[in-house]
């Protein structure tokens, strides 16, 4: 908001950081502001609850949610692909809104999918939405996945669990400043476990202070990497209130 | 008020009650070519209602049996009338006569199986006090009448049975009246349907609750071609109006109902609260008022004390405590409290136990309370009618004048107040318009008829468009909306599969399958309630949490939740909370000892300033002669801003500059009511970044506009840089306006109103409900989406149009842009002026208008950095 606003707006550097470099369990992880993770010492990207198909998902359920989410989705995606041109793929569960999405994906978007997975190795995260290998897909199928020092899985695992990457919480942090509150998806870490923003198009976000993230962070570590308009806001969890 | 001459019933005896449905005793004019009833055999009342009437030593009233005269012509009437005229009675008469006459219907017959008149509310607690009430004088004439009220607490054993076995006169409400008629059985139920009675009409109309009974009404004047209406009304800006929603319209013709109109009682005698203290130039909490306040309680046997927000019903809730040294029952009344403790001191009132009562509008409609002798209004009513039918809660007999005390919260409220006792005294009315009909509205109800019985697209059109909200609307935007009914509308056609609706064979929309009906009646209804979260007392014990936590104090907005970080204080429920957190969907408080809460909360001007006290507010500024009514300060205000500056004149618009603080400030005085004003802000800020004045912020109020920016705009003005009349063009409702709106958050909020409404996004699946919460996040991101694929999506087009209407006063802004042009007037100042003043105390107070900032992400995550450095 051009006047309102301007009054408020700091100068920011010349070179905003598109991306910010986070280690993992001693894994260099690079969070791009795009929604996705890139791995440079094995050349993996990965992604984490895509939801294809979730307007479908609901037109079958009598809410004619707009048919726009899957093309907006990977378009996004093949602008991710593009930058990083990975070796591997790794979509972190939840790719398709329910069992019945990539049975029903519109020819289209299947080539779409089948040109972005060419040339490239490509593993489908089994998760609680789709728990079947997608139907005419390329790519491996499994529930967990080691890469370096990480382990990638859909749910979060309670407890400890040094190298964890996982999705399904849709996490999203809520930063005040000056009694006013922005909520943006975010990438969570406290160096040991590591969060992945949902990339879907069309899906929503949980707080990192709701019950069910209790327990999967020390607290005292933990920064949120907040998803802004082309740039990664860094923010420790326990300084988002000021 | 048709219900207030029932629903004293509680608090007053049976004869006492039998009174008021009757009317009080004295005479009342007729605003009628007709005579007066007794020297007019023509209108005479049947057996046995001339002799129950005359049991009484009543006689029947003029206007009563001009009803049933005119009603009796087959003709649809509308019936204006103060409080305490016998308006309800008068609107059963001719159904009641009927019944008497038709006596009780054949076993099998038509007549037996189906209704004879719905009456509708748009209080459900009305309708059941209207059952309670009816009971008596149809129980004495032995009329073979059959009453039953139908509502979200009806059994759904009682519902079934109704659908089967219905009674002569159904009491409703309108959202009860949709779901019938979206029933397989509603040919039948409506077949007999003589009589349709419509209470508090005009609060109906102007909302999507309006629109939606409009829709209802047009299908039962298709399942019942006979049936006549009778709108019952107090006092409106617009009759005629009212007379079109009630009967048919037609493309070529102007359809009316007749109309009676019952003249007013006694002059409500109102004033202004005088107090010697200073009335303050800025600010909606009238503290300064207290103690006097307290004394008129203290002067009065039950007061009534209306404020315009919750919050400010709470801060002077808590302020007459502080110096309530006699203790006097004073009770606090709002919308979010708990049910429970709201009808905890509805029944002290009833049983006259309470000395004052602090309420928002929630006791605008309702309930009636005989014995209060004082209505006290603190801040500016901001609209005429508003505040008649708040006075109209004191004494409810139409020969004895109401008492009311206004108290302005600062000098321009003074002003307004003045405008509104002035008009209250010529009678103005200012109720919204309807405005044309809500197109997710219609939305809901196409699905509704498609569940109902199979429908042909010509047919319902007709029907639809015979309806007055949607006489207008047009074949294409109609066959839109059964799109969108049917598959979401979407340019991209990939949902053919799992329609809602189809179109058969035989040209008839028939739905898909049986879940579909179900779940149009889980969703029906026009209400969006932003979401809100219980707030629950728990104790707190060496500084930590015990226990779930003790009882439930009410509900609050989310938003507002949102601004509170965990250990913040805030006013709820006459107390000092201090705010713990949210667990699952309650928001934890404690008590807290603080002496003031640290979140004041006031949630800005929820009434917009109605066009006519603006006008009357501009008129009474410009004319130094009626100064004489002000008080002396507000007086000599306008007196140091005629010597130091100019008036703003009633014609145009007055501009002045002058720099302050290193920045340079203009600000305008409108008078269009505080919406209008931030839309306005919006735009200008815009426009004048264009033009290089570098604006930094603004912020409005209901009467006037500051715009703060690096760059001197006097000077900008004076040398011709900036041209005013270029700046204000009213082209700034075209380009500018859709480029703010597309990104703009109310939007938004207005969009989650559509879609829910329109069947997009649901409230309730079968089986599953949803959160608020939930509703919130998904209909954002649905709004994002269709924005870039669909920008012009029936539904993005009913949510500009609705914005349009309410959040954004573009009408008004509109007008008033048409009414200055050629007439701005700018003064170059060196300092501010005394009517900038107030405006400028709010800069401080008000947040500055924007919308979610990357800037406070950046800020945020610059405190990482630093820490990171350190």
């Amino acid at each position: 908001m051009h006047g309102a606003n301007a009054a408020l707006t700091i100068e920011t550097p010349a070179s905003v950081p598109l991306t910010v470099d986070v280690t993992v369990n001693g894994t260099g992880v690079v969070c791009d502001s795009a929604g996705v993770a890139w791995l440079p010492g094995s050349g993996v990207l990965v992604v984490s609850d895509l939801h294809l198909e979730k307007g479908a998902a609901f037109a079958r359920r009598g809410m004619m949610l707009p048919p726009y989410d899957t093309a907006a989705t990977l378009a996004r995606l093949a602008a991710a692909i593009a930058r990083y041109n990975p070796r591997l793929v790794i979509s972190l569960g939840d790719s398709f809104h329910d069992r019945t999405g990539s049975a029903h994906l519109p020819e289209c978007y299947r080539e779409q999918l089948q040109a972005l997975q060419h040339g490239r190795q490509w593993t489908w995260i089994e998760g609680n939405h789709d728990p079947d290998r997608p139907v005419g897909l390329e790519g491996d199928f499994c529930n967990e996945l080691h890469v370096e020092t990480l382990i990638f899985r859909h749910e979060p695992k309670p407890g400890v669990t040094d190298g964890e990457v996982a999705g399904h919480l849709h996490p999203a942090a809520r930063v005040v400043r000056r009694g006013k509150g922005v909520r943006r998806p975010c990438f969570a870490s406290d160096g040991k476990r590591l969060l992945m923003p949902a990339f879907g198009s069309t899906t929503g976000g949980l707080e990192l202070r709701h019950p069910a993230m209790r327990g999967l962070f020390d607290r005292t570590q933990l920064v949120a990497h907040l998803i802004g308009k082309e740039r990664i806001y860094s923010v420790a969890f326990n300084r988002m209130n000021g | 008020m048709g219900f207030y001459d029932f629903a004293a019933i509680s608090v007053c005896s049976a004869s006492a009650f039998l009174e008021r449905l009757h009317g009080c005793t004295t005479l009342v004019r007729v605003k009628t070519e007709s005579a007066p009833a007794t020297d007019n055999p023509g209108f005479s009342l049947p057996e046995p209602f001339l002799g129950w009437f005359a049991s009484r030593g009543w006689q029947p009233r003029a206007h009563q049996l001009e009803l049933l005269a005119e009603t009796a012509t087959g003709r649809s009437m509308l019936l204006i009338a103060p409080t305490g005229a016998g308006k309800t009675l008068a609107g059963f008469l001719p159904s009641l006569t009927d019944l008497a006459a038709r006596g009780k219907p054949k076993p099998g017959t038509a007549g037996a199986r189906s209704l004879h008149t719905l009456y509708i509310s748009p209080l459900k607690a009305l309708a059941v006090d209207i059952e309670r009430n009816l009971a008596r004088p149809v129980e004495e004439m032995a009329l073979p009448v059959r009453i039953e009220t139908r509502t979200g607490d009806t059994p759904q054993s009682k519902r079934a049975r109704q659908r089967t076995d219905p009674p002569d006169i159904l009491l409703t409400t309108p959202e009860q009246v949709s779901l019938l008629i979206a029933n397989g059985h509603a040919e039948r139920l409506f077949a007999g349907l003589r009589y349709v009675i419509f209470d508090e009409l005009h609060s109906l109309i102007a909302s999507k609750r309006g629109h939606l009974l409009s829709l209802a009404l047009a299908r039962l004047r298709k399942l019942a071609p006979g049936l006549q209406t009778i709108g019952l009304s107090a006092t409106v800006a617009d009759p005629v109006e009212l007379q079109r929603w009630l009967v048919p319209q037609s493309p070529t013709t102007d359809e009316l109902a007749g109309r009676i109109t019952v003249a007013g009682g006694a002059s409500p005698h109102i004033t202004i609260l005088e107090s010697e203290e200073r009335i303050p130039w800025s600010g909606h909490s009238a503290r300064y008022a207290i103690p006097d306040v307290y004394q008129t309680i203290k002067d009065h046997r039950t007061t009534l004390i209306f404020v315009n927000t919750r919050s400010q019903a709470e801060l002077l809730f808590q302020e007459l405590w502080r110096i309530n040294d006699d203790s006097l029952p004073i009770a606090l009344h709002h919308g979010s409290l708990d049910a429970a403790q709201r009808r905890r001191v509805e029944a002290a009132m009833g049983r006259n136990e309470l000395r004052a009562v602090v309420a928002t509008s929630t006791l605008d409609l309702g309930i009636d309370w005989g014995d209060v002798d004082l209505v006290v209004h603190v801040g500016a009513p901001k609209g005429a009618s508003r505040l008649a039918q708040r006075i109209g809660r004191s004494n409810h007999r139409m020969d004895e004048p109401s008492r009311a005390i206004l108290t302005p919260a600062n000098r321009f409220e003074v002003l307004e107040c003045q405008a509104a006792i002035d008009a209250n005294y010529v009678g103005a009315q200012d109720t919204p318009p309807g405005g044309d009909g809500g197109l997710d509205v219609l939305a809901q109800h196409v699905l509704g008829m498609a569940a109902a019985s199979p429908f042909d697209a010509d047919d319902l059109y007709r029907e639809v468009s015979s309806a007055s909200p949607y006489a207008q609307l047009d074949r294409e935007t109609f066959d839109k909306i059964i799109e969108f009914v049917a598959t979401g509308g979407y340019a991209l056609k990939s949902y053919e599969r799992y329609a809602r609706i189809r179109k058969q064979p035989d040209g008839l929309w028939r739905i898909s399958n049986p879940q579909v009906a179900q779940q149009y009646r889980l969703n029906i209804g026009t209400i969006i309630e932003a979401p809100m979260l219980n707030v629950r007392m728990t104790s707190r014990k060496n500084g930590t949490l015990t226990g779930r936590g003790g009882p439930p104090l009410g509900k609050v907005e989310e938003y507002f939740l949102e601004t509170l970080t965990p250990g913040d204080t805030f006013l709820f429920s006459g107390k000092i909370l201090r705010f713990e957190g949210i667990r699952e969907n309650e928001c934890m408080v404690s008590k807290a000892w603080d002496q003031d809460p640290k979140v004041p909360a006031y949630a800005g001007g929820k009434f917009p300033l109605s066009t006519y006290l603006a006008d009357s507010v501009r008129a009474m500024i410009a004319d130094p002669a009626k100064w004489g009514a002000l008080p002396d300060q507000v007086s000599d205000w306008l007196r140091m801003q005629q010597q130091v500056s100019q008036l703003p004149a009633r014609d145009s618009l007055l501009i002045e500059t002058f720099p302050r603080a290193e920045r340079f400030f203009m600000v305008l005085y409108p008078f269009e009511g505080r919406v209008a004003h931030q839309t306005l802000g919006m735009l200008l800020t815009r426009r004048l970044e264009r033009l290089g004045a570098q604006p930094l912020g603004f912020v409005a109020t209901d009467y006037s506009l500051a715009v703060w920016a690096l760059e001197d705009m006097g000077a900008l003005i004076s040398d011709g840089r900036l041209d005013l009349g270029a700046l204000f063009d009213e082209d700034m409702l075209g380009d500018d306006l859709d480029a703010w709106l597309n990104e703009s958050w109310m939007l938004k909020r207005t969009f989650r109103a559509c879609a829910v409404i329109s069947g997009l996004i649901e409230r309730r699946h079968p089986g599953k409900e949803k959160s608020g919460r939930q509703v919130t996040v998904s209909a954002d991101l649905i709004y994002d989406v269709l924005r870039s694929h669909e920008p012009d999506h029936i539904l993005l087009r009913a949510t500009r149009a609705d914005a349009a209407q309410g959040l954004l006063d573009i009408h008004r802004l509109g007008a008033m842009l048409k009414r200055i042009k050629g007439h701005i007037r700018h003064r170059a100042l060196e300092h501010i002026s005394p009517l900038a003043v107030p405006i400028m105390l709010e800069m401080g107070r008000e947040p500055v208008t924007g919308e979610a900032h990357e800037s406070i992400l950046a800020e945020a995550a610059e405190d990482l950095l630093a820490e990171a450095q350190s």
